[in-house]
Formats: structure tokens, sequence, C-alpha cells
């Protein structure tokens, strides 16, 4: 395109603007990430000795029950997680892109809000609203006396819970985005041309939201997959997920080249979910 | 004939302002109704107060007798050519033409057929399978036309339908609306702020000013006899002068035109009983030009006794517009009055020269009185 500055041919400006952020990802995440992945491929030949040796036995070993049943219930909580991040999150978007213009702004702030406060102590908080004496079971205390306090802590629903609440934020603000970039006259079309307000949602706003949808779905899923502090902390024993086991195996097993296998398995799944939900360029049109 | 869109009273605020003041209007079926003013008038408001995007604070809207007040646009038996055509993106020319009768649940067979026939209509058969952002102007313009015409509602409203496009195609456009529209038989409503569009394509114009209809008539009589300044200037250009009346006979007037020094006759009576003040409208292309120098004497005009109806003046500007020349003239006093002559052979155009003293003048029966 005239006019536009060609990378190709003004190389100097270009690698002098990119030359120190390229080293710095060289070189403390692609050299630490290569080391890990290195070390999946290893045995442990000592007690403090490891042999890169090309062995895939530690890969085989993922696929033991008990850790593909691990990896199995992670990405069942992460995904249930998106599930209902996406069905409470699209309409807060949706309401917030169309809520009048004074209102905007605060309710943006009020998504954000969690992120301004720690993770540990927002996970405490929660587990403050969710044990026993928590504030939900005093309110259900308070409704039906009887009831015994509801074991909502140290649980599945708790995970669920936690990582909804941490990753909300990332679902909210990419489809307020792209509904805040929509033409409002398309909505408006749709109306004229005899749909109802439910199917041009349908038909009209889910479509154009696409992108926000699928970034969102994206920016949940991930770092949900890869939780470590919300299951360790509001789950029980038998929702640990696939990064409570990793840092076993590097801590407490002292077993790293497994520890690397099981974290590379984490990566090639977020890879897989990149490659099927990532924004993909239009295709180039006639 | 009773009317098919009856407006009565409607006022629209947004906050403090009256964007929609006090209209009353009605549109019979089968007509193109142009609705015209100058930017901010309120045009659009009132389309969308139609279309029922917007709600009257006061009055009513009622379309085929029926109440349309309250009944959300989804609901109401018009459909929308949007002024930035808002064709959905994500579809294709078909899905767009369709959406309509989708969403009706009009079986596919019939979809895919009543889709063909309107796109053979407006002249987009090949294009069904084009995303829209993979047509010119021009074609999207037709889609947007398709996709509301498809539905055979009882009244399209167009928003500026031909503004986003250039001269030569809005002229092409201006064509193929006035055969559409006759050759289904709907009933158009079209905002513009363009008056020769409205001239062109109009049965019937209601010119707005702030909010409020000025003058409702065919773009004759809004050209011919506008009824106040305001219109008589937004349609069209016009020379005015202002006068007083010195004899006002039914079959004659005479007016006395102090700020030209002369007198102006007319062939009928102002109709303006007791009205000191008025101003007589002059169209430019109703003036005609004659030579002055050499001391030449005032020509009589048509209709009139001498004396009447003639300016001394000099030609300062001239443009040549091909099929006419415009004259920039200026009187004795200074004021610049407009002439248009038509070029009727080749060498019209050099009849006058510019700083030429001319005569001016026009017919007993070319000016228009306006009290306003
Ligand atoms: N949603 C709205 N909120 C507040 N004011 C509005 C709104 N819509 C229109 N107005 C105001 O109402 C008045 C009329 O607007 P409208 O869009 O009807 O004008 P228009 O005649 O279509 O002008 P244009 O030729 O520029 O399109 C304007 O002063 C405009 O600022
Ligand atoms: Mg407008």
């Amino acid at each position: 395109m005239r006019g536009r500055t060609d990378w190709r041919r003004e190389a100097g400006p270009f690698l002098a603007l990119i030359g120190l952020p390229l080293a710095w990802f060289l070189l403390l995440i692609l050299v630490p990430l290569g080391a890990v992945w290195a070390l999946s491929f290893a045995i442990n030949t000592g007690v403090a000795s490891i042999e890169v040796t090309g062995t895939l036995a530690n890969y085989a070993r993922t696929l033991e029950p008990t850790y593909l049943g691990i990896l199995l219930k992670s990405l069942a909580l992460a995904g249930l997680a998106t599930l209902v991040s996406l069905g409470l999150g699209f309409p807060v978007a949706l309401a917030i892109a169309f809520a009048p213009p004074p209102w905007r702004t605060p309710l943006l702030v009020a998504v954000t809000l969690p992120f301004w406060t720690n993770l540990l102590i927002r996970t405490y908080a929660l587990m403050a609203v969710l044990r026993d004496e928590g504030l939900v079971n005093r309110v259900v205390a308070a409704l039906a006396p009887d009831l015994a306090p509801l074991p909502l802590l140290y649980h599945d629903v708790a995970v669920v819970v936690g990582l909804v609440y941490v990753h909300l934020p990332f679902m909210v603000l990419p489809i307020f985005a792209a509904l805040d970039r929509m033409d409002r006259s398309l909505i408006e079309a749709s109306l004229d041309l005899g749909a109802g307000p439910l199917a041009t949602i349908r038909h009209v706003v889910l479509p154009l939201a696409g992108p926000g949808i699928r970034a969102g779905v994206l920016l949940t899923f991930v770092p949900a997959l890869g939780s470590y502090l919300v299951p360790d902390l509001l789950g029980g024993p038998g929702s640990q997920m696939i990064a409570n086991v990793i840092e076993r195996q590097f801590r407490r097993a002292d077993d790293w080249p497994f520890g690397a296998a099981l974290a590379f398995v984490l990566v090639y799944l977020t890879l897989l979910a990149l490659a099927l939900l990532a924004p993909r360029r239009p295709a180039a049109r006639a | 004939m009773s009317a098919l869109i009856e407006i009565e009273g409607v006022t629209k605020r947004f906050g403090a302002i009256v964007a929609v003041d006090d209209v009353t209007l009605n549109i019979a079926e089968g007509e193109f109704f142009a609705l015209l003013g100058p930017s901010g008038c309120g045009k659009t408001t009132l389309l969308r107060l139609l279309a029922g995007f917007e709600t009257p604070n006061v009055g009513r809207i009622r379309i085929d007798g029926r109440d349309q007040t309250r009944v959300p646009p989804h609901r109401r038996p018009v459909n929308m050519v949007f002024q930035s055509y808002a064709l959905f993106p994500h579809l294709s020319v078909r899905g767009n033409v369709e959406y309509g009768l989708k969403v009706a649940g009009v079986p596919p067979a019939e979809r895919r057929r009543r889709v063909d026939e309107v796109l053979a209509l407006v002249q987009l058969e090949g294009l069904a399978d084009r995303m829209p952002d993979q047509l010119s102007g021009g074609q999207r313009q037709r889609v947007a036309l398709a996709r509301a015409l498809v539905k055979r509602p009882r009244v399209v409203l167009l928003d500026e339908p031909l503004s986003a496009l250039d001269a030569k195609l809005r002229e092409e456009l201006r064509f193929e609306l006035s055969r559409l529209q006759h050759h289904l038989g709907l009933t158009f409503v079209m905002v513009t702020h363009d008056q020769d569009e409205a001239l062109a394509l109009a049965t019937r114009c209601a010119v707005m000013h702030r909010g409020a209809l000025v003058q409702v008539g065919t773009p004759a009589e809004l050209y011919e006899f506008p009824a106040s300044r305001l219109v008589a200037e937004f349609i069209g250009a016009v020379n005015l002068f202002e006068g007083r009346v010195i004899t006002d006979a039914p079959d004659h007037a005479v007016i006395d035109l102090p700020g030209e020094g002369i007198r102006a006759w007319l062939d009928h009576g102002t109709g303006l009983p007791g009205v000191p003040r008025l101003w007589l409208a002059v169209r430019p292309e109703k003036m005609e030009l004659h030579k002055r120098a050499g001391g030449r004497p005032a020509p009589r005009m048509e209709g009139t006794p001498p004396g009447h109806n003639v300016l001394a003046g000099t030609i300062r500007e001239i443009a040549y517009l091909g099929s006419e020349s415009v004259f920039d003239v200026e009187l004795e006093t200074g004021r610049r009055v407009r002439v248009i002559r038509p070029n009727l052979t080749h060498w019209d155009q050099e009849d006058f020269g510019r700083d030429e003293p001319v005569w001016l003048g026009w017919h007993a029966e070319a000016a228009v009185v306006l009290a306003r």
C-alpha cells in the first residue's frame, strides 16, 4: 500500500524498535520455556541429576487414569466456568453497551473493579462468602432455619464460582468492545424488517459480536484451565486441577521431568484452544 | 380517497429541543412524498416516528386506518431504506434481502422466488451471493432498496437514499426510484435536503423548518407559488424585492419598490388585502436581459405599462453551464440580481459579456407576492 512504510525495505529502524522486546522475549520466555520443554523428554538419573534422553515416558504417564482424570476434570471445570461466564457476561456486556451514555463508564469501572484487588485477597473474600458460617449460608439460615448449612466451600461448585468470579471481566470486556463498535442502525434495520428484540439479538447482535465472544471465551478458558490458586483454596480434595498437580511434581514430588510433561500438555491444550478460537483474518476478498 | 398515513398534531421533543413541532399531515396511497428542509429541521425524526423508532410526545399516527402511535417498529407495515443503508455485514446480498421474509416465517421456496424477483427488479440478478463489502455504493443502495421492497410494505420510508452517491449515479438511481415506485404502485415517503431530488421525484412535498411544516404541495406549486420567502429561497433560487402596495385591483396590482426606485405591475391582485409591506419574488429564469449600451431605452415588459418591471444594471459574473448561462447582475443600488438564460442556439452564450450594461425585467405574470 502506498504511503505506508514497508518494514522489509526499511529494516533498520524497524529492527531497532523491536530489537529489545524481541531479545526480552527470547531470553526470558522462550529460553526457560524451551528448557522446560526439554525436561519433559528427560529422566531422573539420581537424586539431583536429570538426563534429557528424548524419552516419551513422561507423556505416557500423563495418560495414566489418575492424571488423565484430573486433566479431563480441569477441562470440565474451566469449560463450565467459561460457559457460566458467557451466560452472565453477554447480558452484562449487552446491558452496558446499550445503557444511557452517562452510565457506561461507571458500569465498566464496576465490572473491572475486582481487578484492582489482589487475587489472593479476592479468593479469601470469596471463602468468607461461601463457608459454612459465610454470607450465603447466613442468608439461607435466616430464610430456612431448619436447613443444615450448604456445603459450598471445598467443592467443585466453589471452584467454578471462583473461576467465574475471577474471569468474568475477561469475558465482559471483549464482548462489550464488539457490541460498542456495532452500527446501531443494523439493529433498527432488523426491527424494521419485522424481527422482534430476541430474533434481532439472535440473528444480528450475536453474529456481529462473534469475534468479541471468541476472544472472551479464549481469555476466560485459557487462564481458567491453568488456574492454581482458586482450586487450591476453594476446592476440595476431589476438585484439584492440573496446575495443582504440576506444582506438586515440581515441589513435593521433585519429579521435574514429569511436571514438565504435564505442564506442556497444558501448553498444547492452550495452543489447540487458540487455534480453534483465535480471531482469524477475514479471508481475502475479490 | 382516504389517506394511507395520517399524522395528527405530532410533536417530538428531545429534552429542550423540539425536533418535530405539531405536525399534521395526510399522505395518500400511491404517493411519492418528499420531506424537504435544511439540516436539523426534523425530517429524519418525522420519518423515524413513522417507522416506530421514536414515539411522539403529543399526537397520533395512523397507517391504513390503524393507530400506530405506540406500535413497536417490528409490527408496523412500513419498511425503511436507511441513509447509511445498514446492510447486515455478515449476510450475503440474498441473506440481507430475505431477512425480513425469514423472520416472518415465509417458506424457503417462496422466499427464494421472491428474493430473485425483487433482485431482478433492482437489476442485481448476478450478485445474490456477494457480501455487502464486495459491492459498490450504487449496488449497496439497490440492496437496501430490495430489502425494503421484498416484504411488500404499505409504505416505504427512505432517508436521504441517494445522498451517499456521486452526482452521476444519483441521477441514474433517481430515475430508477421513480420507476420502481410507479411500477409497484407503492407509497414512498422520502427525506431529502436536495431540492432537485424532491422536485424530480415527488408527487407532493412538504417543506419543514424548525420542526414545523411550512408548506405542503406539488413540486410545481412549491416552485411557482411559494407561500413564504423561506420556501421561495429554499426551493430554487429567487430574487426578492421589498415593496408597498399602491393599487390592488382584482385584475392588476401596482407595487412600489422603493429600494429599486421603480414600480412593479402584476396582472392579478395581490390576494393579500391590508398587508402594507410585502415581497415580490421573481425566479432567475423568469427574468430577461436586454442591451442597454449606447443609451438604448428601457424595453417595455409584456403585459405592463411602460416603465414598469424594468431595472438598469451591469453584468458582473457569467457562469456558462452548457444548457444555460447564469448572470450575476449588479443594480445601480449595488444589490445583485440573478438571471438565467437558456442557451437555445450555439451562439446564445455570446450575446452578453462581462461588465456589459443591461436592462433586466420580467413579465406582468412572472412575479409572486409574499406576505412573509
Ligand atoms: N436522539 C436524539 N437526541 C437528541 N436530539 C436529537 C435526537 N435526534 C435528533 N435530535 C435533534 O432533533 C433535531 C432534528 O433532527 P433530525 O435528525 O430530525 O434533522 P434532519 O432534518 O434529519 O437533519 P439532517 O438533514 O441534518 O439529517 C436536531 O436538532 C437534532 O439535533
Ligand atoms: Mg436526517
